[in-house]
């Protein structure tokens, strides 16, 4: 998966999570909690997503770099290599 | 036949035996089993089957949903145990880890009422009102009050300071005693914790229920377990009540399954929605932990128990509305060890309309009062003592409403008192205990897995656990660590 990839794989699973929230206008730079209603039980669920989907463990210490769209990029790019995008809200 | 009988018509109530084996054609094998089907044991196995795993979920009584619990009594009447009321975001943990249509029927309460010789309020109990109120009642400033909630919003769990509760009262309102009765009593009733407990843990509960009130849920508690039960169904869950497992089974510090009924079932992760010290003390046993860590669990203290009086109004008779939750005391101060009095002067009456279940063919009315209570008030009781304390609570319990909401008294054809040995009886909790345990009981709940591999622990603990929310996002956050888990173990086996 490319960068632009795994943010939308994010952001297809904010949608799962949080399907009331309106994710169009989400920027990649500001914490996610600042632009829509997530609280610590929603990046709990994007990590069960996260491993569901794709197989990835994120370490309880590490949540913290899920923070931002660009930290999730950053931080999942190396693991996500070579994995095919899947969509389920497409 | 003497026996049954007894064991039907006992001082404590009956569980009725059950003569079939509740495990009769139960798989030998289950990624996951739960024990208790608790608030957190259920979420816990509707997220973990969601997510692809075999789930057997058992539970001891016949009743699924632990403390979220009913009970129907002749004449129509049908009690909520603890039905009022938990956060606002118990909706969304309906939404994400149930169903739409569960979270669409948690609504909030209409009206909180506080009466006691120190004030006569009514509030919808959250920030907005609590400000007004601490600044136009109670003559506070605006600052001072903006101050106390800007701290207790902060405060989360990975910094606690090791200030109590009745510190952090007395560092923003110093000898306001009425202003601490207002702060305190209502969450000693939603989590059984009190002055003496850790601020942290007051913060994080009551920053919840100020952020929107209380809400309660429309169609009664055996309506919302009822639509769980089919949930869980609907995600593969295999359901077995009245199971009363005996050990979990475990070799060389790993948990494997259960054992119950003569049945050994095993299991990838076994997950204990019982009460942690029984967990750890009898279902596993203290020869599976280091002694020194037997030690340290035998020394985590329970929180209190509840005593409760239902009350049944009787058919064709109505009831004004007066309130959704009334937190009510005669004592001129506020106490914060007072509220587990036997026979003491405070108790919450919760107001159940028709309204809360629509679809219910009668319309009917019941009011329930609560107290804080300590186990050992009631244990030793002869049964001739104790059917006389329980006579009395009853007799208090209708004085005092019949005080408050003068007319109501003679419209009760049905009452009945449950204590410490009620819950202890149907909740198999140590010592009753109606909250779990105390604050540090939840690093030992969260670290069990650390002590015997694949067994975790979900349930009532550390007081921020305690109520229906917590315990539903506890079943979260464990399950979280079991998906972690059972994933890796399969990629093991493979």
């Amino acid at each position: 998966m490319t960068r632009d990839e795994i943010i939308l794989a994010v952001k297809d699973i904010i949608t799962t999570i949080a399907p009331d929230e309106d994710l169009d206008g989400l920027n990649n730079t500001d914490p996610l909690r600042d632009q829509i209603e997530l609280d610590s039980m929603d990046f709990l669920d994007i990590v069960m997503e996260l491993r569901k989907r794709y197989g990835v463990q994120v370490p309880e210490e590490e949540y913290g770099v899920l923070n931002t769209l660009d930290g999730c990029a950053d931080y999942l790019l190396p693991k996500l290599e070579g994995q095919e995008l899947k969509m389920v809200n497409a | 036949m003497d026996n049954r009988k007894k064991y039907y018509r006992g001082s404590t109530d009956g569980k009725a035996p059950f003569p079939r084996d509740p495990l009769a054609g139960a798989k030998d094998y289950y990624d996951l089993i739960v024990i208790g089907a608790g608030l957190a044991g259920m979420t816990a196995a509707n997220v973990l089957a969601r997510a692809g795993f075999s789930v057997l979920l058992t539970e001891q009584h016949y009743n699924y949903g632990g403390m979220a619990t009913w009970f129907k009594r002749p004449g129509g009447h049908i009690f909520d145990v603890s039905l009022h009321g938990f956060p606002v975001g118990m909706k969304k943990t309906c939404r994400k880890y149930w169903s739409k249509e569960l979270a669409d029927r948690v609504i909030p309460l209409d009206s909180v009422k506080f009466k006691n010789p120190q004030f006569d309020i009514e509030t919808s109990f959250d920030e907005v009102d609590f400000t007004r109120h601490l600044v136009e009642t109670f003559g506070l400033t605006r600052k001072n009050v903006d101050e106390f909630f800007a701290h207790v919003r902060g405060m989360n769990f990975y910094d606690d300071s090791g200030e109590t509760t009745g510190e952090l009262f007395e560092h923003h309102f110093p000898g306001r005693n009425d202003v601490h009765r207002l702060l305190m009593e209502p969450i000693s009733y939603a989590n059984g914790s009190s002055l003496a407990d850790p601020a942290i843990s007051y913060g994080i509960v009551f920053s919840n229920f100020m952020s929107k009130g209380v809400y309660t849920y429309v169609g009664g508690t055996d309506h919302m377990i009822g639509l769980m039960k089919k949930e869980l169904k609907q995600s593969g869950v295999e359901l077995r009540n009245r199971v009363q497992v005996e050990k979990i089974l475990v070799d060389s510090g790993r948990a494997y399954g259960i054992e119950a009924h003569g049945h050994k079932i095993e299991a990838g992760a076994v997950i204990s929605n019982a009460n942690l010290k029984s967990t750890i003390l009898n279902l596993v046993g203290p020869d599976k932990f280091d002694a020194e860590y037997v030690k340290e669990v035998e020394a985590i203290r329970l929180n209190n128990s509840s005593t409760q009086v239902y009350m049944g109004i009787r058919d064709g008779e109505e009831v004004p509305f007066e309130t959704d939750l009334l937190f009510t005391s005669t004592r001129e101060r506020f106490d914060s060890p007072a509220l587990c009095d036997m026979h003491g002067e405070s108790r919450t009456f919760s107001f159940y309309y028709p309204s809360g279940r629509p679809e219910a063919s009668n319309k009917r009315y019941t009011i329930v009062s609560s107290m804080n209570a300590h186990y050992a008030d009631w244990a030793d009781l002869t049964d001739e003592q104790y059917e006389t304390e329980k006579a009395k609570l009853n007799e208090d319990t209708l004085v005092a409403l019949e005080n408050l909401v003068p007319g109501t008294r003679a419209k009760i054809d049905h009452v009945e008192a449950a204590t410490p040995r009620t819950f202890k009886f149907y909740t198999q909790h140590q010592l009753g205990s109606s909250f779990g345990t105390k604050f540090e009981g939840l690093g030992y709940s969260m670290d069990l897995s650390k002590q015997i591999e694949g067994l975790y622990h979900a349930g009532s603990v550390g007081i921020i656990m305690s109520g229906w929310l917590g315990a539903a996002n506890y079943g979260v956050i464990t399950a979280n660590k079991v998906d972690s888990f059972l994933r890796d173990l399969a990629e093991l086996k493979a």
